[in-house]
């Protein structure tokens, strides 16, 4: 099987390297790109995102990726948004109130209600409300992953919630939304159970790409 | 729900780990790579790496091994040590670090503490304070009994009050603190648990307790009764007295919440890298 190439929109913001290298571990042809025509033609999307909302969005017009990042997302095919990255899928978010988001996911971005520590900065346990989804394949019920966050998306539809995670009170850790499914904590940086679940979305990548849309439709 | 975190420290310097390493079966004690992968897989929650290296002209190399500990290692990592510029943090966090500690350079010139979280987010900024208690008979200066902030590597002190600059540090924009006191630094007699629990009643930020650790007790006494979030620790793991893995099981059993080591197991036997 050739490897499903997958496009790590590069906006030029912190630390993208982990992700790619934990895909490419997962079996993935990862490529850091900004190329419009590159994320066309990707089996999968990835959207990583670190820092403050707002200036995650600023960067992400700067590097005219917007549109991109939106028609991937609505284009069916494997899309992945990770931390911030999840973030600004949504609406807009309470941590800069005037930026837009990208209207992806129906939801606000809200602060994690007062009383523990800000940001949450340490491993927790997810319960999956959607256990059955391809990306928790093989993960156990009780996956530990590691979170650096101070805000959480609620999404305008709350069945779209995949999994939780229980900080002072119960928080959104990951969406299923069609074709595109994001995660508040790090899956590059929660060594096995991230890369396991990094080589699922490989995985899905792989079996949703190009030749096999072809074959399918042979067969059916 | 609270999670407490078990961090080993490695010191390096020109991108090799000194200091012992007595793992069974290492092909190079020396190696980065393989220490962090090992600690990875006893469920280290993350890991620190403090850059002894003397020169600032040898750096490169520092910023070479936090490469490839990053294309290899998929935990989190902390890198520290002579980090004084904006443009040296944004080597090693380019690079492939997670977050950065700053420590002499930010007590010089707090505003680099500021600077690096508005370019990177206050997430990945790490202000480590290195404390040492004074008393007013010592002091004249001092309004009352406190810690001192002590800097280039503890030899220098500053007269500056370690509670009072632990929550300028917040205030300025550090995500976490790493707080070693120089009083216990080195003895085994544990973690100085008064000096933590002063500092997390003044900032809600998460604490790295640093500085005593000689038994596994000290480690839970650390996160109860010091009130930290995370514990680090260099020569009880360094030298094999003690795994991650022993240490949060007695954590576990002080009532303490932590990952599982058993999680760290999860989809595979042998180590990432």
């Amino acid at each position: 099987m050739t490897r499903p190439l997958v496009a790590v929109l590069d906006y030029g913001i912190g630390n993208l390297h982990s992700a790619q290298k934990a895909l490419e571990r997962g079996g993935a042809d990862a490529r850091l790109t900004a190329d419009h025509g590159l994320i066309a033609d990707a089996d999968g999307v990835v959207l990583p995102g670190v820092g403050a909302f707002g200036a995650c969005m600023d960067a992400l017009r700067r590097c005219g990726l917007e549109q991109p990042a939106v028609d991937a997302a609505a284009s069916g095919r494997p899309f992945l948004g990770i931390c911030v990255g999840m973030q600004m899928l949504f609406t807009a978010s309470d941590e800069d109130p005037d930026a837009q988001g990208l209207g992806v996911i129906p939801g606000q971005v809200m602060w994690i209600p007062p009383g523990p520590k800000i940001p949450q900065m340490q491993w927790n346990v997810l319960r999956l409300t959607k256990p059955d989804d391809p990306m928790f394949a093989g993960l156990g019920d009780e996956p530990w992953f590691y979170f650096v966050h101070s805000l959480h998306g609620v999404p305008d539809d709350a069945p779209i919630v995949a999994a939780t995670v229980e900080y002072g009170t119960t928080l959104n850790a990951a969406f299923r939304l069609d074709n595109v499914f994001a995660v508040q904590f790090h899956p590059e940086k929660s060594s096995r159970p991230g890369l396991a679940l990094l080589a699922n979305f490989v995985g899905i990548c792989a079996r949703s790409g190009p030749t096999d849309v072809a074959n399918r439709e042979v067969t059916a | 729900m609270r999670v407490a975190r078990v961090i080993p420290c490695l010191d390096v310097t020109e991108g090799r780990v000194v200091k012992g390493t007595n793992f069974v079966g290492l092909r190079d004690a020396g190696d980065p790579v393989e220490l962090a992968a090992r600690y990875d897989l006893e469920g280290a929650d993350e890991l620190v790496f403090l850059d002894i290296t003397a020169s600032s002209d040898n750096r490169d190399t520092t910023v070479d091994m936090v490469h490839h500990v990053a294309d290899q290692v998929y935990i989190p990592f902390t890198v520290g040590g002579g980090i004084r510029t904006l443009e040296d943090a944004r080597r090693m966090l380019r690079a492939g670090a997670d977050k950065v500690s700053v420590n002499t350079a930010a007590v010089e010139r707090p505003e680099l503490i500021e600077e690096i979280a508005a370019e990177f987010g206050v997430q990945c900024v790490v202000c480590a304070i290195d404390a040492k208690r004074v008393s007013v008979a010592d002091r004249p200066w001092t309004p009352g009994d406190g810690w001192e902030v002590y800097v280039h590597g503890g030899r220098t002190p500053t007269g500056i009050d370690a509670v009072g600059w632990a929550a300028e540090a917040v205030r300025r924009g550090a995500g976490e603190l790493l707080v070693t006191s120089m009083d216990r630094d080195g003895t085994r007699a544990g973690f100085d648990v008064e000096l933590t629990r002063a500092i997390t009643d003044v900032v809600n930020v998460p604490i790295i307790a640093s500085g005593g650790v000689g038994s596994l007790q000290h480690l839970a006494d650390g996160i109860t009764d010091g009130g930290a979030d995370a514990v680090l620790a260099a020569s009880i793991f360094h030298f094999r007295e003690h795994t991650v893995a022993e240490a949060k099981a007695v954590m576990a059993r002080a009532g303490i919440t932590v990952r599982p080591p058993s999680s760290a197991d999860f989809g595979g036997t042998g180590p990432i890298a």
